[in-house]
């Protein structure tokens, strides 16, 4: 109708000189345009390349893991009551009938029996949460092991690590919510721990529980930061993360007519549309049907939270796991100082923990001040080729898995009918001898894939063919790779370490170099020097092997 | 100077864009191959067939959400179901999850074969641009911040620059304050428990959990945990939940021939020593007693007492043993305290003296 107008009083119209819309999808795209300039934004994106590998999908399970949390978590708020009021059950779930309890470990209950369909979305919940930490840490080594968190995506490694931290906090409250007998032991160690802090832990704790353990005020507190401080915080960094990863475009494996310069894949519209919107639904469906049949957290078993009763094989969720591990293990340390009592025990374990995350945290900046690298790198690194960035990552997840024995030593005690006791002093071995023995066992393998890439490059691949020479010598018959596997196997660049600068100038003035400059010359060399890569094939090499002489 | 002398040392960028295969060299990059089509590219009656198999799967999903809805109409709530091999389940939670998952999976599905099958699989590149901005408009940039802050006088008007300072510094402490209602100080409240009520004149009987009745020395034997509460304190006082945290009580009655610390053993009466029940690690209760060896365990972080030697940490996390209550009888021969631990019970804290 605007059409017939526009082509009769074209002259005296202020609008756009936008010709005629074909139909009403355009006209209403042209109407949306004229306000948000959706067209500008469409033109860069809505046939952006993304490159195909499976391990790219391993971000993707954290993004729909998250939405499912926020859409289950909301329908869960209409129902949760987050309040320690004292309340008789008086429910259909007759082994509770008549035992006091909080309004919030009654609510939850009545969550699981009373309304319908209410147990399986707490399920879909508590299930998306343990795989929205896994996939994250998942996806974290998918980056660390690749080199993907180089310049210019290290600021996104930090959002991504900030992701992991608060999904974990998280995920901690939101078990602590419900208040039956499981959650508020949980509650009862992070009071300890508090507890443990010198000179303000006990202020902390009566202000984090509005006064002695365990209150009325503590579950109230944690359904706020659960539901909406961290969700906010997280909410934010994710579309911060999101909007990084289009503006530096995905990263790529090397392989023919794949550079540093281009990205090769296919369009977000139709393809990634389709996969990636079609895995939602695949995540959420399997999700959903991991709910229907395995039975997580049942709070209706464990009884409503009371500070002198426990149960055994008390276990946080998995990811918390690695932190139990330390507290268990940590020997019982107390120091007195005048009239002072400083839990060691506690304490240790607890500045342990964030220092084992930061750790990886900052390391794309050590890595990038060590190779003083300051070039843009999209064509991922296979973790053979970086050996001691893939050992470091190996030893810090044998660290973790080390603890995490810690953390269950109960359970490993009871299932494997073995000593609590020698577990326990197991991981506290361990913590210090599996990462390095982790170290040196995947630095030598990565060596060795790097020396059969190599004899795979020069020498061709192994063709089951044996043939019998003249003289009666029998040789397997190797076959020359393709073109696009040699370019795809020596694409990696090698980085030689960084030497110090001379000792004199040419004046022969001595110039020393400063503690520093040593330390990152020294560790360059552990990085790149001799004995941590195996230099990679040349042409020449390659020229002479093919060029007859030689039985290969 | 990192810069220079690192610099040098990185190799060269292997692959520019746009290389062209050098047939000197074996290992120049040959270019994207060349596309290969699929089956359902070349073959109508295959693309046909994609197209069956993609929406059937939406079809599927369709007859899965009536499904849930006619189970969370039909099914009962409380009917539990046994199906084989997850035991006994909710009937309801069943088959909710089961047409849910199916119903999203199916679309899921329904929308990857699709995607795998008939839409374009031509690979395509695209070019990368630097992010760093080139010099000029890095400079231009520069330029006009600078002009900015010149113009605002911010660095010229130094009185301005530092009471803004000073004020937004200060800003802040209001919220900061705000917070100081969020809980008491600490005080003597963590050194104490509800057994400072009993005096000697005034004791207070032990009150056994499990019966809610006080106790006599006759009714506990040799080798027996019993877990005990002050007397006058209910389950349903407002406060329960805080004063069971630290008041709950632990009674062993070891053979006092048994029992090597004799610190420990005048604390009890006749073998029956009553130990806080809250471990002094991080305060989890203490649940699990091994009667021949005197050990008690707490099932958190397996630290590990021995209860006949004035419960010593022997295994474990914790870092000091868990406090005595001094216990009798009264009158009517009941067991009584007559007034708190001496230490303070759980966790261990800054202010806590040895």
């Amino acid at each position: 109708m605007s059409s017939a107008s526009s082509t009769t009083t074209g002259a005296a119209k202020p609008s756009s000189t936008r010709a005629n819309p074909a139909n009403k999808w355009e006209a209403a795209a042209d109407w949306t345009d004229g306000r948000l300039g959706i067209y500008s934004l469409a033109k860069a994106n809505l046939r952006k390349i993304f490159p195909d590998h499976w391990s790219f999908m391993l971000g993707e399970i954290c993004l729909y893991t998250f939405v499912i949390i926020i859409l289950t978590g909301v329908y869960l708020t209409l129902f949760f009551k987050p309040s320690m009021a004292e309340v008789v059950y008086n429910g259909s779930y007759v082994p509770l009938k008549g035992i006091g309890m909080s309004e919030a470990y009654a609510s939850t209950v009545d969550i699981s029996f009373e309304i319908r369909g209410g147990l399986l979305i707490r399920q879909i919940h508590h299930w998306a949460a343990l795989v929205f930490v896994a996939a994250m840490l998942v996806h974290m080594m998918r980056v660390f092991f690749t080199g993907a968190f180089r310049k210019p995506r290290e600021i996104n490694w930090v959002f991504g690590f900030l992701l992991l931290v608060l999904g974990m906090f998280d995920g901690f409250f939101g078990y602590s919510l419900p208040d039956d007998l499981l959650s508020g032991t949980g509650i009862r160690f992070m009071e300890g721990a508090i507890l443990a802090v010198p000179l303000v832990g006990t202020y902390i704790q009566m202000f984090l529980f509005g006064g002695e353990f365990p209150g009325h005020d503590i579950v109230p507190r944690f359904f706020t930061i659960h539901v909406l401080l961290i969700p906010g915080i997280m909410l934010g960094l994710l579309v911060a993360h999101l909007i990084l990863v289009f503006y530096h475009k995905h990263t790529q494996w090397a392989g023919p007519g794949k550079t540093e310069k281009n990205v090769v894949g296919m369009p977000l519209m139709p393809v990634y549309m389709a996969k990636a919107g079609g895995f939602f639904f695949l995540v959420f469906g399997i999700i959903a049907a991991i709910s229907a049949i395995a039975t997580i957290n049942p709070i209706w078993a464990y009884g409503p939270y009371r500070p002198d009763q426990v149960s055994t094989d008390a276990q946080p969720d998995w990811y918390m796991g690695f932190s139990e591990g330390l507290i268990r293990v940590m020997p019982g340390w107390e120091i007195s100082l005048w009239g002072h009592t400083l839990n060691l025990g506690v304490f240790i374990p607890l500045m342990i923990f964030p220092l084992v995350l930061v750790a990886i945290a900052v390391y794309p900046f050590i890595e990038g001040w060590i190779t003083g690298d300051k070039r843009e790198h999209h064509i991922l690194d296979r973790p053979r080729n970086a050996p001691v960035r893939t050992a470091l990552g190996a030893a810090w997840i044998s660290l973790y898995l080390v603890l995490l024995i810690g953390g269950g030593n109960d359970l490993f005690a009871t299932h494997f009918h073995l000593s609590l006791n020698s577990i326990t002093y197991f991981v506290r071995t361990g913590f210090f001898v599996v990462p390095v023995i982790t170290f040196i066992v995947t630095k030598r393998w990565c060596l060795g894939l790097q020396r059969r890439d190599k004899e795979k490059v020069l020498h061709g691949r192994e063709t089951g063919v044996i043939k019998r020479l003249p003289h009666g010598e029998y040789v397997e018959v190797h076959a020359q790779l393709p073109q696009k596997d040699l370019h795809t196997l020596t694409a990696h660049e090698q980085n030689q370490p960084i030497e110090l600068p001379a000792q004199a100038d040419e004046n022969g003035v001595a110039r020393k170099a400063g503690a520093l400059t040593r330390t990152r010359a020294k560790l360059s060399r552990g990085f790149y020097g001799e004995g941590s890569q195996i230099p990679k094939p040349t042409a020449e090499e390659h020229h002479e092997i093919t060029s007859g002489h030689g039985h290969h | 100077m990192s810069h220079d002398m690192s610099e040098d040392k990185l190799p060269e960028p292997h692959g520019s864009a746009g290389e062209v295969a050098d047939h000197g060299n074996p290992f120049a990059d040959p270019g994207l191959p060349a596309h290969e089509p699929r089956r359902t590219d070349i073959d109508e009656r295959a693309a046909k067939r994609a197209e069956r198999q993609v929406s059937l799967m939406f079809v599927i999903s369709m007859i899965a959400t009536i499904g849930f809805i006619a189970s969370y109409v039909a099914i009962d709530p409380d009917r539990i179901v046994y199906i084989f091999p997850l035991g006994h389940v909710s009937a309801l939670n069943f088959a909710l999850g089961l047409t849910l998952g199916v119903a999203l999976f199916m679309i899921g599905a329904g929308a990857v074969h699709w995607a795998r099958t008939l839409m374009s699989d031509v690979e395509m590149p695209s070019e990368r641009h630097p992010i760093e901005a080139s010099d000029e408009v890095r400079n231009d940039v520069i330029e006009q911040f600078k002009t900015g802050a010149a113009e605002s006088g911010f660095g010229r008007r130094k009185m301005i620059r530092n009471t803004l300072i000073g004020s937004m510094a200060l800003v802040p402490l209001s919220g900061v304050v705000l917070l100081r209602d969020l809980g008491p100080l600490p005080e003597k409240k963590l050194q104490e428990t509800g057994w400072r009520e009993a005096t000697p004149a005034k004791p207070l009987a032990l009150v056994n959990m499990s019966t809610m009745q006080p106790m006599k020395p006759e009714d506990l034997v040799v080798g027996s945990l019993t877990f005990a509460m002050p007397e006058g304190l209910t389950t349903h006082d407002e406060d329960f939940q805080q004063r069971i945290a630290k008041d709950a009580l632990m009674l062993v009655r070891i053979a006092p021939e048994d029992i090597k610390d004799d610190k420990s053993k005048d604390l009890g009466f006749e073998g029956i020593l009553a130990y806080s029940k809250i471990c002094t690690h991080v305060g989890c209760p203490i649940s699990l007693y091994e009667q021949q060896t005197h050990h008690a365990l707490c099932p958190c972080h397996q630290s590990t007492f021995d209860l006949a030697d004035g419960a010593r940490v022997i295994f474990g996390p914790a870092g000091h043993p868990l406090p005595q209550l001094k216990i009798t009888t009264d009158d009517k021969g009941n067991l009584v305290a007559t007034g708190d631990f001496e230490k303070p019970v759980g966790p261990s804290f800054w202010e806590r003296a040895r």
